[in-house]
């Protein structure tokens, strides 16, 4: 039996489309992906991301503990402010990427991956030195609101003043008499806010978004242009673009790993060892230009030889190109670079394109 | 329930084949654009090249995911719709009409005879 956010039988209501993902009862459209996609580039869009899981360390030494956990360094941060980060195993690869809230230095607050749920808790519990982990993933609701209109809708709703929380900002107060946590942060590409919860308070607040949005052109989105929207971002999917074997430094995200950071972190051995020696291979985007859609497990070839799979690819409703991501040998990283997609059989052209694919114009 | 028109044969795969004179139109069943959801690419087979009955002739890809086309009956590809290669998604809008993707010589169009009539395949969607 799928496990369920407070907010299935709404999504029903609203005639979506549901799927099961990671174990999870979620929709995965309610029209149409492209339109969905395209009211969050243009408009304001709503996700039930309430499957998301959260992590809590509270007391003395907190900050210290999850600075020890997380490749990212949350000491330079400011209280009230969000930080992205992997949460490393000894290799290098990714336990998970995740978003860390700095309430202060004796509340640190964990969004994680769904998928990664109790493998994190565990994890953390095992490795925490100090201060131990609360899994607070059913306390909490949340709802993703993404789009330029987004900040002008949620102020209409609240008392906050939302012009004072920056990107990768938080503060708490009530949305729609709901009280919440109202961060800046997303998945999208696209300026909003992820909004956290209790259970009991997230189909007042959806419906509250809704109705208030509707001047906006707000719409429900699911999971299908949440994929899209961050895949022309070259947002990395856990599972897909960052797993286990693969390290920080090969995702491309050693803007997130902090190797001189005091105090030090799992992890940074194996990535200080692969930055001497060369990173081998690294994640690029690309698009198509032969005709066809990359998709998740082709593989890439270069002069016929299997070089690496594609690890995300969709057609990019924004950029409107065939885009997709995967792992190639660092020589054949480079913007501009060409090599093949093997799809169904045929060899179809790719080159290596500068990232995010989408940029406003 | 989705549009099933009564003068078109079915497949259980969710297409339809309209015969025209010595000709039939193939194309996919209102059910189905409206379970794939966005069409953005369709990748047709070449005109004069030969399809069988109940094998794949072709692909069509949503955003999320990636459907195999099947031959309703054996034949000669004598007409694709090139259109959908700039406008995939009129397989959604007119999955009956303009939507339609490769039209067919038949071998054996005793062939049709075998596929779905309306009711069936309204049958067939409704125990679904």
């Amino acid at each position: 039996m799928a496990r369920r956010t407070p907010l299935n039988e709404t999504h029903r209501k609203l005639g979506a489309r549901m799927v099961d993902f990671v174990g999870w009862d979620m929709p995965v459209q309610y029209t149409s992906v492209i339109g969905e996609h395209e009211a969050v580039r243009t408009a304001v869009g709503l996700f039930d991301v309430s499957h998301m899981g959260e992590i809590e360390f509270t007391g003395p030494g907190a900050l210290d503990t999850v600075n020890r956990l997380i490749s990212n360094d949350l000491a330079r941060c400011a209280d009230g402010q969000a930080l992205y980060a992997g949460l490393l195993n000894d290799q290098g690869g990714f336990v998970d990427d995740i978003v860390v809230y700095r309430f202060s230095p004796e509340r640190i607050f964990i969004c994680v991956n769904s998928s990664n749920r109790d493998k994190d808790f565990a994890w953390m519990k095992e490795r925490a030195q100090g201060v131990k982990p609360v899994d607070r993933g059913d306390d909490f609701a949340q709802i993703a609101v993404q789009g330029p209109k987004a900040a002008g809708l949620i102020q209409r709703l609240t008392k906050a003043d939302l012009s004072k929380v920056g990107t990768y900002r938080f503060t708490e107060g009530e949305v729609a008499g709901v009280a919440c946590i109202i961060s800046r942060t997303g998945y999208t590409g696209e300026d909003g806010f992820e909004l956290y919860c209790a259970p009991e308070g997230a189909e007042r607040l959806w419906n509250a978004l809704l109705q208030e949005g509707q001047a906006d052109g707000v719409k429900p989105c699911g999971l299908g242009a949440r994929d899209s929207l961050r895949t022309e971002m070259k947002f990395a999917l856990y599972g897909n673009d960052i797993d286990d074997t693969h390290t920080a430094l090969e995702a491309g995200l050693g803007w997130i790993v902090k190797l001189d950071k005091p105090g030090g972190f799992i992890g940074k051995e194996a990535l200080e060892q692969q930055k001497a020696a060369g990173v081998k291979r690294r994640l690029v985007g690309f698009e198509l230009t032969g005709s066809g859609i990359p998709r998740h497990g082709y593989p890439l070839l270069k002069d016929g030889q299997r070089v690496g799979e594609v690890t995300s690819g969709t057609l990019g409703p924004s950029v409107k190109k065939p885009i997709g991501m995967g792992y190639v040998p660092t020589e054949l990283a480079a913007e501009g670079s060409t090599f093949d997609v093997e799809i169904r059989g045929r060899a179809v052209p790719a080159k290596v394109v500068k990232t995010p694919f989408w940029k406003k114009p | 329930m989705s549009d099933i028109p009564k003068d078109l044969k079915y497949t259980k795969d969710h297409e339809w084949a309209r015969q025209a004179g010595s000709l039939v139109t193939v194309g996919v069943t209102a059910h189905a654009q409206e379970a794939l959801g966005d069409v953005v690419y369709v990748e047709l087979p070449k005109v004069g090249s030969s399809v069988t009955a109940g094998k794949q002739f072709g692909v069509i890809e949503s955003t999320k995911a990636v459907s195999e086309l099947y031959a309703p009956l054996s034949g000669k590809v004598v007409r694709v719709n090139d259109a959908l290669t700039d406008k995939p998604d009129t397989v959604n809008a007119d999955p009956y009409g303009n939507g339609w993707i490769i039209e067919l010589e038949p071998s054996d169009p005793k062939q049709l005879d075998e596929l779905l009539d309306a009711t069936a395949y309204g049958e067939l969607l409704k125990n679904g």
